[in-house]
Protein backbone atom coordinates (compact mmCIF):
# COMPACT_ATOMS: atom_id res chain seq x y z
CA UNK A 1 0.00 0.00 0.00
CA UNK A 2 2.85 2.32 0.94
CA UNK A 3 4.29 1.81 -2.56
CA UNK A 4 1.16 1.15 -4.61
CA UNK A 5 -0.51 4.49 -3.85
CA UNK A 6 2.52 6.67 -4.75
CA UNK A 7 3.05 4.60 -7.93
CA UNK A 8 -0.61 5.05 -8.91
CA UNK A 9 -0.42 8.81 -8.24
CA UNK A 10 2.76 9.09 -10.37
CA UNK A 11 1.19 7.07 -13.20
CA UNK A 12 -2.03 9.11 -13.27
CA UNK A 13 -0.33 12.51 -12.82
CA UNK A 14 2.47 11.67 -15.27
CA UNK A 15 0.06 10.76 -18.05
CA UNK A 16 -2.20 13.72 -17.20
CA UNK A 17 0.68 16.21 -17.39
CA UNK A 18 1.83 14.66 -20.67
CA UNK A 19 -1.65 15.11 -22.15
CA UNK A 20 -1.81 18.64 -20.68
CA UNK A 21 1.19 19.67 -22.80
CA UNK A 22 -0.88 19.14 -25.97
CA UNK A 23 -4.12 20.71 -24.71
CA UNK A 24 -4.25 24.53 -24.79
CA UNK A 25 -7.78 24.72 -23.35
CA UNK A 26 -8.13 27.02 -20.26
CA UNK A 27 -9.16 24.03 -18.12
CA UNK A 28 -5.87 22.32 -18.97
CA UNK A 29 -3.81 25.50 -18.39
CA UNK A 30 -5.62 26.11 -15.09
CA UNK A 31 -4.87 22.56 -13.98
CA UNK A 32 -1.17 23.05 -14.79
CA UNK A 33 -1.10 26.28 -12.72
CA UNK A 34 -2.83 24.49 -9.84
CA UNK A 35 -0.29 21.64 -9.79
CA UNK A 36 2.66 24.06 -9.75
CA UNK A 37 1.08 25.67 -6.66
CA UNK A 38 0.75 22.22 -5.07
CA UNK A 39 4.46 21.59 -5.66
CA UNK A 40 5.31 24.82 -3.80
CA UNK A 41 3.07 23.86 -0.88
CA UNK A 42 4.59 20.35 -0.65
CA UNK A 43 8.04 21.99 -0.73
CA UNK A 44 7.09 24.21 2.21
CA UNK A 45 6.11 21.15 4.26
CA UNK A 46 9.36 19.41 3.33
CA UNK A 47 11.29 22.43 4.64
CA UNK A 48 10.02 21.54 8.13
CA UNK A 49 11.66 18.10 7.74
CA UNK A 50 14.84 19.77 6.51
CA UNK A 51 14.92 22.12 9.49
CA UNK A 52 14.41 19.16 11.81
CA UNK A 53 17.36 17.36 10.22
CA UNK A 54 19.49 20.52 10.49
CA UNK A 55 18.78 20.92 14.24
CA UNK A 56 19.28 17.19 14.97
CA UNK A 57 22.55 17.01 13.02
CA UNK A 58 24.16 20.08 14.60
CA UNK A 59 22.89 19.55 18.16
CA UNK A 60 24.22 15.96 18.02
CA UNK A 61 27.58 17.29 16.82
CA UNK A 62 27.74 19.76 19.72
CA UNK A 63 26.66 17.12 22.24
CA UNK A 64 29.32 14.64 21.10
CA UNK A 65 31.97 17.37 20.73
CA UNK A 66 32.84 16.18 17.20
CA UNK A 67 35.46 17.94 15.10
CA UNK A 68 34.32 21.49 14.30
CA UNK A 69 31.47 21.36 16.86
CA UNK A 70 31.79 25.10 17.56
CA UNK A 71 30.75 25.84 13.96
CA UNK A 72 27.57 23.93 14.70
CA UNK A 73 26.85 26.34 17.59
CA UNK A 74 27.21 29.25 15.14
CA UNK A 75 24.86 27.50 12.70
CA UNK A 76 22.21 26.89 15.35
CA UNK A 77 22.44 30.47 16.67
CA UNK A 78 22.15 31.80 13.10
CA UNK A 79 19.05 29.66 12.52
CA UNK A 80 17.35 30.91 15.71
CA UNK A 81 18.32 34.59 15.20
CA UNK A 82 17.16 34.60 11.55
CA UNK A 83 13.87 32.91 12.44
CA UNK A 84 13.19 35.30 15.36
CA UNK A 85 13.98 38.42 13.26
CA UNK A 86 11.93 37.12 10.33
CA UNK A 87 8.91 36.21 12.44
CA UNK A 88 9.14 39.28 14.70
CA UNK A 89 10.01 42.07 12.25
CA UNK A 90 8.77 40.67 8.94
CA UNK A 91 10.54 39.89 5.67
CA UNK A 92 9.48 42.87 3.55
CA UNK A 93 12.07 44.96 1.65
CA UNK A 94 13.58 47.40 4.14
CA UNK A 95 13.13 45.05 7.11
CA UNK A 96 16.03 44.04 9.37
CA UNK A 97 16.09 40.61 7.72
CA UNK A 98 16.42 42.19 4.28
CA UNK A 99 18.86 44.98 5.19
CA UNK A 100 21.06 43.29 7.77
CA UNK A 101 20.91 39.51 7.41
CA UNK A 102 20.43 39.34 3.64
CA UNK A 103 22.18 42.42 2.22
CA UNK A 104 24.98 42.74 4.78
CA UNK A 105 25.68 39.10 5.65
CA UNK A 106 24.37 36.61 3.10
CA UNK A 107 25.15 38.51 -0.11
CA UNK A 108 28.82 39.26 0.81
CA UNK A 109 29.33 35.65 1.98
CA UNK A 110 27.88 34.31 -1.28
CA UNK A 111 30.05 36.75 -3.24
CA UNK A 112 33.12 35.52 -1.32
CA UNK A 113 32.40 31.90 -2.17
CA UNK A 114 31.79 32.83 -5.80
CA UNK A 115 35.06 34.79 -5.89
CA UNK A 116 36.98 31.74 -4.62
CA UNK A 117 35.90 30.07 -7.86
CA UNK A 118 38.49 32.14 -9.73
CA UNK A 119 41.33 30.59 -7.70
CA UNK A 120 39.89 27.09 -8.15
CA UNK A 121 39.72 27.71 -11.89
CA UNK A 122 43.40 28.62 -11.93
CA UNK A 123 44.44 25.48 -10.01
CA UNK A 124 42.14 23.24 -12.08
CA UNK A 125 43.42 24.77 -15.33
CA UNK A 126 47.02 24.11 -14.26
CA UNK A 127 46.20 20.44 -13.77
CA UNK A 128 44.12 20.11 -16.94
CA UNK A 129 46.59 21.81 -19.22
CA UNK A 130 49.49 19.49 -18.54
CA UNK A 131 49.58 17.84 -21.96
CA UNK A 132 50.11 14.24 -20.87
CA UNK A 133 47.69 12.71 -23.35
CA UNK A 134 46.56 13.59 -26.88
CA UNK A 135 43.17 14.75 -25.57
CA UNK A 136 44.80 16.97 -22.94
CA UNK A 137 47.11 18.44 -25.60
CA UNK A 138 44.09 19.16 -27.82
CA UNK A 139 42.32 20.79 -24.86
CA UNK A 140 45.40 22.88 -24.15
CA UNK A 141 45.68 24.12 -27.76
CA UNK A 142 41.93 24.84 -28.03
CA UNK A 143 41.89 26.69 -24.70
CA UNK A 144 44.99 28.68 -25.68
CA UNK A 145 43.38 29.75 -28.98
CA UNK A 146 40.04 30.66 -27.36
CA UNK A 147 41.60 32.59 -24.45
CA UNK A 148 43.98 34.53 -26.70
CA UNK A 149 41.24 35.18 -29.25
CA UNK A 150 39.02 36.75 -26.60
CA UNK A 151 41.54 39.40 -25.50
CA UNK A 152 42.92 42.38 -27.51
CA UNK A 153 46.46 41.03 -27.47
CA UNK A 154 45.28 38.00 -29.49
CA UNK A 155 44.16 40.21 -32.38
CA UNK A 156 47.45 42.10 -32.12
CA UNK A 157 49.42 38.83 -32.53
CA UNK A 158 47.35 37.66 -35.50
CA UNK A 159 44.29 39.40 -36.93
CA UNK A 160 42.45 36.13 -37.65
CA UNK A 161 42.81 34.77 -34.09
CA UNK A 162 39.48 36.20 -32.77
CA UNK A 163 37.71 34.61 -35.77
CA UNK A 164 39.41 31.28 -35.11
CA UNK A 165 38.42 31.44 -31.43
CA UNK A 166 34.83 32.18 -32.44
CA UNK A 167 34.91 29.22 -34.86
CA UNK A 168 36.20 26.86 -32.14
CA UNK A 169 33.33 27.93 -29.88
CA UNK A 170 30.55 27.93 -32.45
CA UNK A 171 31.45 24.82 -34.52
CA UNK A 172 33.34 21.96 -32.78
CA UNK A 173 32.31 23.07 -29.28
CA UNK A 174 28.66 23.54 -30.28
CA UNK A 175 28.61 20.17 -32.09
CA UNK A 176 29.83 18.37 -28.95
CA UNK A 177 27.36 20.30 -26.78
CA UNK A 178 24.45 19.36 -29.05
CA UNK A 179 25.45 15.71 -29.00
CA UNK A 180 25.35 15.78 -25.19
CA UNK A 181 22.05 17.68 -25.16
CA UNK A 182 20.40 15.12 -27.50
CA UNK A 183 21.46 12.32 -25.19
CA UNK A 184 20.31 14.25 -22.12
CA UNK A 185 16.91 14.98 -23.68
CA UNK A 186 16.30 11.35 -24.67
CA UNK A 187 17.67 10.09 -21.37
CA UNK A 188 15.35 12.49 -19.55
CA UNK A 189 12.32 11.27 -21.48
CA UNK A 190 13.29 7.62 -20.95
CA UNK A 191 13.85 8.17 -17.22
CA UNK A 192 10.51 9.98 -16.93
CA UNK A 193 8.81 7.13 -18.77
CA UNK A 194 10.44 4.56 -16.46
CA UNK A 195 9.32 6.52 -13.38
CA UNK A 196 5.77 6.94 -14.74
CA UNK A 197 5.48 3.24 -15.63
CA UNK A 198 6.93 2.23 -12.27
CA UNK A 199 10.01 0.51 -13.77
CA UNK A 200 12.37 2.89 -11.96
CA UNK A 201 11.36 2.88 -8.29
CA UNK A 202 14.47 4.14 -6.53
CA UNK A 203 12.76 7.43 -5.69
CA UNK A 204 10.23 5.57 -3.53
CA UNK A 205 12.87 4.93 -0.88
CA UNK A 206 12.07 2.31 1.70
CA UNK A 207 8.89 0.92 3.14
CA UNK A 208 6.84 -2.24 2.76
CA UNK A 209 4.45 -2.98 -0.08
CA UNK B 1 -7.89 101.96 -73.73
CA UNK B 2 -9.42 102.05 -70.23
CA UNK B 3 -11.07 98.74 -70.93
CA UNK B 4 -7.71 97.28 -71.95
CA UNK B 5 -6.14 98.62 -68.71
CA UNK B 6 -8.90 97.04 -66.63
CA UNK B 7 -8.37 93.73 -68.43
CA UNK B 8 -4.62 93.85 -67.74
CA UNK B 9 -5.20 94.64 -64.04
CA UNK B 10 -7.72 91.82 -63.83
CA UNK B 11 -5.22 89.52 -65.48
CA UNK B 12 -2.72 90.53 -62.74
CA UNK B 13 -5.20 89.23 -60.15
CA UNK B 14 -5.28 85.82 -61.79
CA UNK B 15 -2.71 83.49 -60.48
CA UNK B 16 -0.31 82.18 -63.04
CA UNK B 17 -0.44 78.45 -63.78
CA UNK B 18 2.96 77.75 -62.19
CA UNK B 19 2.45 79.65 -58.92
CA UNK B 20 4.34 77.24 -56.52
CA UNK B 21 1.23 75.99 -54.65
CA UNK B 22 1.57 72.17 -54.27
CA UNK B 23 -0.88 69.89 -55.99
CA UNK B 24 -2.96 67.64 -53.60
CA UNK B 25 -1.40 64.12 -52.90
CA UNK B 26 -3.53 61.21 -54.09
CA UNK B 27 -5.38 59.38 -51.27
CA UNK B 28 -4.07 55.90 -50.31
CA UNK B 29 -5.85 52.83 -51.63
CA UNK B 30 -8.02 51.08 -49.02
CA UNK B 31 -6.39 48.08 -47.33
CA UNK B 32 -7.24 44.90 -49.18
CA UNK B 33 -8.33 41.47 -48.04
CA UNK B 34 -8.93 42.13 -44.33
CA UNK B 35 -9.04 38.67 -42.77
CA UNK B 36 -10.03 38.00 -39.16
CA UNK B 37 -9.75 34.50 -37.74
CA UNK B 38 -9.70 32.75 -34.37
CA UNK B 39 -6.08 32.30 -33.22
CA UNK B 40 -5.27 28.61 -33.75
CA UNK B 41 -3.95 26.27 -31.02
CA UNK B 42 -4.64 28.62 -28.14
CA UNK B 43 -6.70 28.90 -24.96
CA UNK B 44 -9.27 31.21 -26.62
CA UNK B 45 -9.87 34.95 -26.00
CA UNK B 46 -7.79 35.91 -29.03
CA UNK B 47 -8.46 36.84 -32.70
CA UNK B 48 -5.88 37.42 -35.45
CA UNK B 49 -6.47 40.26 -37.94
CA UNK B 50 -4.42 40.41 -41.16
CA UNK B 51 -4.60 42.63 -44.23
CA UNK B 52 -2.63 43.58 -47.33
CA UNK B 53 -1.54 46.97 -48.67
CA UNK B 54 -2.57 48.00 -52.19
CA UNK B 55 0.10 50.73 -52.24
CA UNK B 56 2.84 52.14 -50.02
CA UNK B 57 1.19 55.45 -49.17
CA UNK B 58 -0.20 54.57 -45.72
CA UNK B 59 1.67 56.20 -42.83
CA UNK B 60 -0.39 54.41 -40.19
CA UNK B 61 -2.94 51.59 -40.09
CA UNK B 62 -5.96 51.89 -37.82
CA UNK B 63 -7.78 48.74 -36.71
CA UNK B 64 -11.44 49.10 -35.80
CA UNK B 65 -13.49 46.43 -34.05
CA UNK B 66 -17.26 46.13 -34.32
CA UNK B 67 -18.92 44.35 -31.40
CA UNK B 68 -22.63 43.61 -31.03
CA UNK B 69 -23.09 46.79 -28.97
CA UNK B 70 -20.19 49.10 -29.88
CA UNK B 71 -17.60 50.14 -32.46
CA UNK B 72 -14.10 51.30 -31.49
CA UNK B 73 -10.61 51.76 -32.85
CA UNK B 74 -8.43 49.25 -30.99
CA UNK B 75 -4.99 49.63 -32.56
CA UNK B 76 -2.70 51.90 -34.54
CA UNK B 77 0.05 50.07 -36.44
CA UNK B 78 3.22 51.27 -38.16
CA UNK B 79 3.33 51.05 -42.00
CA UNK B 80 5.16 47.69 -42.06
CA UNK B 81 2.91 45.99 -39.49
CA UNK B 82 0.01 44.46 -41.37
CA UNK B 83 -1.36 42.17 -38.69
CA UNK B 84 -2.85 42.59 -35.23
CA UNK B 85 -3.48 40.10 -32.43
CA UNK B 86 -6.61 41.14 -30.54
CA UNK B 87 -6.38 39.60 -27.08
CA UNK B 88 -9.15 41.71 -25.58
CA UNK B 89 -12.07 39.58 -26.80
CA UNK B 90 -14.56 37.24 -25.18
CA UNK B 91 -15.13 33.72 -26.45
CA UNK B 92 -18.33 33.12 -28.43
CA UNK B 93 -19.02 36.82 -29.22
CA UNK B 94 -18.99 37.76 -32.95
CA UNK B 95 -16.53 40.51 -33.89
CA UNK B 96 -15.96 42.22 -37.27
CA UNK B 97 -12.89 44.28 -38.16
CA UNK B 98 -12.11 47.17 -40.50
CA UNK B 99 -8.67 48.58 -41.25
CA UNK B 100 -7.91 52.15 -42.40
CA UNK B 101 -4.92 53.37 -44.38
CA UNK B 102 -4.07 56.77 -42.89
CA UNK B 103 -2.05 59.63 -44.43
CA UNK B 104 -1.76 63.25 -43.30
CA UNK B 105 -4.71 64.21 -45.48
CA UNK B 106 -6.85 61.08 -45.75
CA UNK B 107 -8.20 58.10 -43.85
CA UNK B 108 -9.46 55.37 -46.16
CA UNK B 109 -11.34 52.44 -44.62
CA UNK B 110 -11.49 48.89 -45.93
CA UNK B 111 -14.57 46.74 -46.23
CA UNK B 112 -15.38 45.06 -42.88
CA UNK B 113 -14.28 41.47 -42.45
CA UNK B 114 -16.87 38.73 -41.94
CA UNK B 115 -17.81 38.33 -38.25
CA UNK B 116 -15.61 35.90 -36.33
CA UNK B 117 -15.77 34.35 -32.85
CA UNK B 118 -12.88 33.12 -30.69
CA UNK B 119 -12.86 29.76 -28.93
CA UNK B 120 -10.37 27.62 -26.98
CA UNK B 121 -8.91 24.55 -28.70
CA UNK B 122 -8.62 21.07 -27.27
CA UNK B 123 -5.48 20.06 -29.17
CA UNK B 124 -2.43 22.09 -30.13
CA UNK B 125 -1.88 21.03 -33.75
CA UNK B 126 1.46 22.86 -33.93
CA UNK B 127 2.83 20.28 -31.46
CA UNK B 128 1.80 17.23 -33.47
CA UNK B 129 5.44 16.70 -34.52
CA UNK B 130 6.42 16.39 -30.85
CA UNK B 131 3.59 13.92 -30.30
CA UNK B 132 4.78 11.77 -33.23
CA UNK B 133 8.40 11.91 -32.01
CA UNK B 134 7.30 10.97 -28.49
CA UNK B 135 5.17 8.10 -29.78
CA UNK B 136 8.10 6.71 -31.83
CA UNK B 137 10.42 6.98 -28.84
CA UNK B 138 7.94 5.43 -26.42
CA UNK B 139 7.36 2.51 -28.80
CA UNK B 140 11.15 1.97 -29.07
CA UNK B 141 11.67 2.05 -25.29
CA UNK B 142 8.71 -0.20 -24.52
CA UNK B 143 9.70 -2.63 -27.31
CA UNK B 144 13.20 -3.07 -25.86
CA UNK B 145 11.85 -3.36 -22.31
CA UNK B 146 9.62 -6.21 -23.54
CA UNK B 147 12.62 -7.75 -25.35
CA UNK B 148 14.59 -7.60 -22.10
CA UNK B 149 11.69 -9.19 -20.22
CA UNK B 150 11.89 -12.18 -22.60
CA UNK B 151 15.44 -12.72 -21.38
CA UNK B 152 17.35 -11.53 -24.46
CA UNK B 153 20.90 -10.47 -23.57
CA UNK B 154 21.35 -6.76 -24.31
CA UNK B 155 24.82 -5.35 -24.83
CA UNK B 156 25.65 -2.09 -23.03
CA UNK B 157 28.97 -0.36 -23.67
CA UNK B 158 31.46 -0.01 -20.82
CA UNK B 159 31.22 3.15 -18.71
CA UNK B 160 34.53 3.66 -16.90
CA UNK B 161 33.09 5.92 -14.23
CA UNK B 162 30.57 3.29 -13.17
CA UNK B 163 33.07 0.45 -13.28
CA UNK B 164 35.10 2.47 -10.79
CA UNK B 165 32.28 2.61 -8.19
CA UNK B 166 33.18 -0.77 -6.69
CA UNK B 167 36.86 0.15 -6.55
CA UNK B 168 36.08 3.55 -5.01
CA UNK B 169 33.94 2.03 -2.24
CA UNK B 170 36.56 -0.66 -1.59
CA UNK B 171 39.25 1.98 -1.31
CA UNK B 172 37.25 3.81 1.36
CA UNK B 173 36.95 0.57 3.34
CA UNK B 174 40.68 -0.10 3.12
CA UNK B 175 41.54 3.42 4.21
CA UNK B 176 38.91 3.47 6.96
CA UNK B 177 37.62 6.79 5.64
CA UNK B 178 34.08 7.84 4.72
CA UNK B 179 32.44 8.29 1.32
CA UNK B 180 30.78 11.62 0.55
CA UNK B 181 27.83 11.42 -1.82
CA UNK B 182 26.34 14.73 -3.03
CA UNK B 183 23.07 14.14 -4.93
CA UNK B 184 23.33 17.52 -6.67
CA UNK B 185 21.65 20.78 -5.80
CA UNK B 186 18.52 20.26 -7.87
CA UNK B 187 15.02 19.49 -6.69
CA UNK B 188 13.40 16.07 -6.80
CA UNK B 189 11.59 17.20 -9.97
CA UNK B 190 14.90 17.27 -11.89
CA UNK B 191 15.64 14.14 -13.91
CA UNK B 192 19.32 14.35 -12.94
CA UNK B 193 18.36 14.25 -9.26
CA UNK B 194 16.11 11.22 -9.80
CA UNK B 195 18.98 9.49 -11.65
CA UNK B 196 21.37 10.42 -8.84
CA UNK B 197 19.02 9.01 -6.19
CA UNK B 198 18.84 5.74 -8.14
CA UNK B 199 22.66 5.54 -8.15
CA UNK B 200 22.70 6.41 -4.43
CA UNK B 201 20.68 3.25 -3.79
CA UNK B 202 23.31 1.11 -5.53
CA UNK B 203 26.23 2.91 -3.83
CA UNK B 204 24.56 2.57 -0.41
CA UNK B 205 24.16 -1.19 -0.97
CA UNK B 206 27.89 -1.43 -1.64
CA UNK B 207 28.82 0.69 1.39
CA UNK B 208 26.60 -1.56 3.51
CA UNK B 209 28.34 -4.68 2.14
CA UNK B 210 31.82 -3.21 2.61
CA UNK B 211 30.91 -1.60 5.95
CA UNK B 212 32.11 1.84 4.85
CA UNK B 213 30.84 5.11 6.31
CA UNK B 214 28.56 7.08 3.97
CA UNK B 215 27.82 10.83 4.28
CA UNK B 216 25.04 12.35 2.17
CA UNK B 217 24.68 16.14 2.54
CA UNK B 218 21.54 17.58 0.91
CA UNK B 219 20.49 20.97 -0.34
CA UNK B 220 16.82 20.23 -0.99
CA UNK B 221 14.58 19.13 1.90
CA UNK B 222 12.48 16.81 -0.29
CA UNK B 223 15.61 15.23 -1.79
CA UNK B 224 16.92 14.81 1.78
CA UNK B 225 13.78 12.92 2.81
CA UNK B 226 13.91 10.63 -0.24
CA UNK B 227 17.70 10.08 0.02
CA UNK B 228 17.38 9.09 3.67
CA UNK B 229 14.73 6.48 2.87
CA UNK B 230 16.75 5.16 -0.08
CA UNK B 231 19.91 4.69 2.00
CA UNK B 232 17.93 3.06 4.81
CA UNK B 233 16.26 0.68 2.34
CA UNK B 234 19.60 -0.20 0.69
CA UNK B 235 21.13 -1.10 4.04
CA UNK B 236 18.12 -3.30 4.77
CA UNK B 237 18.37 -4.99 1.34
CA UNK B 238 22.08 -5.63 1.94
CA UNK B 239 21.16 -7.37 5.21
CA UNK B 240 22.76 -4.65 7.35
CA UNK B 241 19.86 -2.56 8.74
CA UNK B 242 21.82 -2.15 12.00
CA UNK B 243 24.68 -0.43 10.13
CA UNK B 244 22.45 2.43 8.91
CA UNK B 245 23.15 5.67 10.79
CA UNK B 246 20.20 8.09 10.58
CA UNK B 247 22.50 11.12 10.77
CA UNK B 248 24.58 9.97 7.77
CA UNK B 249 21.99 11.56 5.46
CA UNK B 250 21.36 15.15 6.47
CA UNK B 251 19.99 18.48 5.27
CA UNK B 252 22.55 21.28 5.15
CA UNK B 253 20.96 24.43 3.68
CA UNK B 254 19.08 25.48 0.57
CA UNK B 255 21.56 28.34 -0.07
CA UNK B 256 23.77 27.40 -3.01
CA UNK B 257 27.13 28.74 -1.82
CA UNK B 258 26.46 28.08 1.85
CA UNK B 259 25.91 24.45 0.83
CA UNK B 260 29.16 24.46 -1.16
CA UNK B 261 31.03 25.92 1.84
CA UNK B 262 29.54 23.32 4.19
CA UNK B 263 30.47 20.39 1.91
CA UNK B 264 33.96 21.86 1.42
CA UNK B 265 34.34 22.01 5.20
CA UNK B 266 33.11 18.44 5.52
CA UNK B 267 35.65 17.22 2.94
CA UNK B 268 38.53 19.13 4.53
CA UNK B 269 37.68 17.83 8.05
CA UNK B 270 36.74 14.23 7.24
CA UNK B 271 39.25 13.68 4.40
CA UNK B 272 36.94 11.20 2.61
CA UNK B 273 38.45 8.47 0.46
CA UNK B 274 35.80 8.86 -2.24
CA UNK B 275 33.53 11.67 -3.37
CA UNK B 276 30.49 11.27 -5.58
CA UNK B 277 29.07 14.42 -7.20
CA UNK B 278 26.09 13.20 -9.18
CA UNK B 279 23.06 15.27 -10.19
CA UNK B 280 22.32 18.90 -10.96
CA UNK B 281 25.13 21.36 -10.34
CA UNK B 282 25.67 25.01 -11.07
CA UNK B 283 28.62 27.36 -10.41
CA UNK B 284 29.59 25.50 -7.23
CA UNK B 285 30.64 22.39 -9.20
CA UNK B 286 34.31 23.38 -9.38
CA UNK B 287 34.34 24.66 -5.77
CA UNK B 288 33.30 21.17 -4.64
CA UNK B 289 35.35 19.12 -7.12
CA UNK B 290 38.58 21.09 -6.71
CA UNK B 291 38.39 20.96 -2.90
CA UNK B 292 37.78 17.23 -3.12
CA UNK B 293 40.76 16.82 -5.46
CA UNK B 294 42.98 18.73 -3.05
CA UNK B 295 42.01 16.37 -0.19
CA UNK B 296 43.23 13.44 -2.30
CA UNK B 297 39.89 11.64 -2.71
CA UNK B 298 38.92 9.53 -5.71
CA UNK B 299 36.13 11.50 -7.36
CA UNK B 300 33.29 10.28 -9.53
CA UNK B 301 31.10 13.05 -10.92
CA UNK B 302 28.20 13.23 -13.31
CA UNK B 303 25.78 15.87 -14.50
CA UNK B 304 23.56 16.73 -17.44
CA UNK B 305 24.60 20.38 -17.37
CA UNK B 306 26.89 20.98 -20.37
CA UNK B 307 28.24 24.09 -18.64
CA UNK B 308 29.51 22.19 -15.58
CA UNK B 309 30.86 19.10 -17.36
CA UNK B 310 34.23 20.71 -18.25
CA UNK B 311 34.83 21.53 -14.57
CA UNK B 312 34.09 17.98 -13.49
CA UNK B 313 36.19 16.47 -16.29
CA UNK B 314 39.08 18.69 -15.21
CA UNK B 315 38.87 18.13 -11.45
CA UNK B 316 37.49 14.57 -11.11
CA UNK B 317 38.90 11.12 -11.87
CA UNK B 318 35.76 9.90 -13.64
CA UNK B 319 32.89 11.88 -15.11
CA UNK B 320 29.53 10.59 -16.28
CA UNK B 321 28.62 12.76 -19.25
CA UNK B 322 24.95 13.64 -19.68
CA UNK B 323 22.90 10.54 -20.36
CA UNK B 324 25.53 8.25 -18.77
CA UNK B 325 24.18 9.59 -15.48
CA UNK B 326 20.70 8.35 -16.41
CA UNK B 327 22.11 5.02 -17.57
CA UNK B 328 23.96 4.46 -14.31
CA UNK B 329 21.21 2.75 -12.32
CA UNK B 330 20.63 0.27 -15.17
CA UNK B 331 24.37 -0.29 -15.55
CA UNK B 332 24.96 -0.89 -11.85
CA UNK B 333 21.87 -2.96 -11.11
CA UNK B 334 21.90 -4.87 -14.47
CA UNK B 335 18.13 -5.13 -14.23
CA UNK B 336 16.81 -6.26 -17.64
CA UNK B 337 13.91 -3.78 -17.59
CA UNK B 338 16.26 -0.84 -17.05
CA UNK B 339 18.75 -2.12 -19.63
CA UNK B 340 15.91 -2.43 -22.15
CA UNK B 341 15.08 1.25 -21.82
CA UNK B 342 18.76 2.05 -22.44
CA UNK B 343 18.62 0.25 -25.78
CA UNK B 344 15.48 2.18 -26.63
CA UNK B 345 17.37 5.42 -25.95
CA UNK B 346 20.20 4.35 -28.25
CA UNK B 347 17.81 3.66 -31.12
CA UNK B 348 16.03 6.94 -30.37
CA UNK B 349 19.35 8.69 -30.91
CA UNK B 350 19.72 6.86 -34.20
CA UNK B 351 16.31 8.19 -35.30
CA UNK B 352 17.40 11.74 -34.34
CA UNK B 353 20.65 11.32 -36.29
CA UNK B 354 18.72 10.13 -39.34
CA UNK B 355 16.29 13.06 -39.01
CA UNK B 356 19.24 15.48 -38.83
CA UNK B 357 20.77 14.07 -42.02
CA UNK B 358 17.43 14.14 -43.89
CA UNK B 359 16.65 17.64 -42.57
CA UNK B 360 20.05 18.97 -43.66
CA UNK B 361 19.57 17.47 -47.13
CA UNK B 362 16.09 18.98 -47.42
CA UNK B 363 17.40 22.36 -46.33
CA UNK B 364 20.03 22.24 -49.06
CA UNK B 365 17.47 21.13 -51.67
CA UNK B 366 14.93 23.81 -50.65
CA UNK B 367 17.47 26.46 -51.62
CA UNK B 368 17.09 25.36 -55.27
CA UNK B 369 14.25 27.36 -56.89
CA UNK B 370 12.70 24.26 -58.44
CA UNK B 371 12.60 22.44 -55.08
CA UNK B 372 11.33 25.27 -52.87
CA UNK B 373 8.39 23.13 -51.71
CA UNK B 374 10.80 21.27 -49.39
CA UNK B 375 10.70 24.31 -47.12
CA UNK B 376 7.09 23.32 -46.24
CA UNK B 377 8.32 19.85 -45.25
CA UNK B 378 10.97 21.48 -43.05
CA UNK B 379 8.29 23.63 -41.42
CA UNK B 380 6.84 20.44 -39.92
CA UNK B 381 9.97 20.05 -37.80
CA UNK B 382 9.71 23.50 -36.20
CA UNK B 383 8.01 23.79 -32.82
CA UNK B 384 6.00 26.48 -31.11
Amino acid sequence: MKRTIPLAIVLIMGITMMVQFFVPHPVSVGFYDLTTKWIRIVGAFALVLGTGSFIMFHSDKVRRRRQGWYYSIVSLIALVVTAVIGLGWGIRPGSILQNVIYASVLVPLNATMFAILAFYMASAAYRAFRARTREAALLLVAAFVVMLGMVPVGAAIWGKLPELAEWVLSVPNMAAKRAIIFGVALGGIATSLKVILGIERGWLGGGKQ
Amino acid sequence: MIALLILLLAAGQVAPLDSGVPALAPPPAPPGAVRAFDTPNDAGKSINVRWSAADKLAETWLVERTEPDSVKVIASNKPGEMSYLDEDVRDGIPYAYRVAAVTAADTVWSEPSPAVTSSPQFFNLSRINILIAMAIFFVLVIYYIETAKKGKNLFVRRIAGLDAVEEAVGRATEMGKPIVYVPGLGSVADIATIASLNILGEVAKKTAQYDSALLVPNRDPIVYTVAREIVKESYTKAGRPDAFKPDSVFFVTSEQFAFAAAVDGLMVREKPATNFFLGMFWAESLVLAETGAQTGAIQIAGTDSVFQLPFFITACDYTLIGEELYAASAYLSREPLLLGSLKGQDYGKMVILLTLVIGSALLLLSRLPALGFFSHVLGFFSTR
